[in-house]
């Protein structure tokens, strides 16, 4: 669904610890595209 | 959209074949299923189905408008509602956002006049919408 060219994380876990420390929403793509 | 994405938020991909259990956790029944959290975690905005990218885009920020009022961020929360509304006005995603710009309006300065004034908006420009028959409580 979403774009190329993001760096995306892999563990939501670490991911909403990144978004608490930078006061930034977290965006969870859940997808099940060819990898 | 790589650059709004990349701007505005922390992007985690979870693919079903190697994280089953996130989207149990998650409560994604489907893919794509997209979930906006606020930085405290808590879900703000969740997008279930393919969408084409002028209305995913529109989703995306109206997403960024709920988390950052969800933060008690009004003024910041406002424009990228009210940007959702303008730059997206023909999209599913504008009502809404132009209800939830009303809201933010609101709670950053305890006008009640915000919401009337948004609700005469909703009836003017989207009398139709759902979002316009939520606002009518708001007519005073």
């Amino acid at each position: 669904m979403v774009a190329l060219g993001i760096s995306w994380l892999k563990d939501p876990d670490q991911a909403l610890q990144v978004a608490k420390n930078q006061r930034k929403p977290a965006l969870l793509d859940f997808s099940a595209a060819p990898q | 959209m790589g650059t709004f994405i990349s701007e505005n938020f922390v992007p985690v991909k979870i693919h079903v074949k190697e994280q089953p259990q996130n989207f149990k956790r998650f409560g994604a029944q489907w893919t794509p299923t997209i979930l906006i959290m606020t930085s405290d975690g808590d879900e703000a905005h969740r997008i279930e189905g393919f969408l084409p990218v002028e209305d995913f885009l529109a989703q995306l920020e109206l997403g960024l408008g709920k988390a950052l009022l969800r933060e008690e961020k009004f003024q910041e929360a406002e424009s990228h509602l009210r940007a959702v509304a303008s730059e997206h006005a023909d999209s599913e995603s504008a009502p809404q956002a132009l209800y939830w710009a009303g809201v933010a309006a609101y709670k950053g300065t305890k006008d009640p006049g915000k919401l009337k004034e948004t609700y005469q908006n909703l009836l003017k420009r989207f009398p139709s919408s759902e979002w316009t028959r939520k606002g009518v409580v708001w007519a005073g």
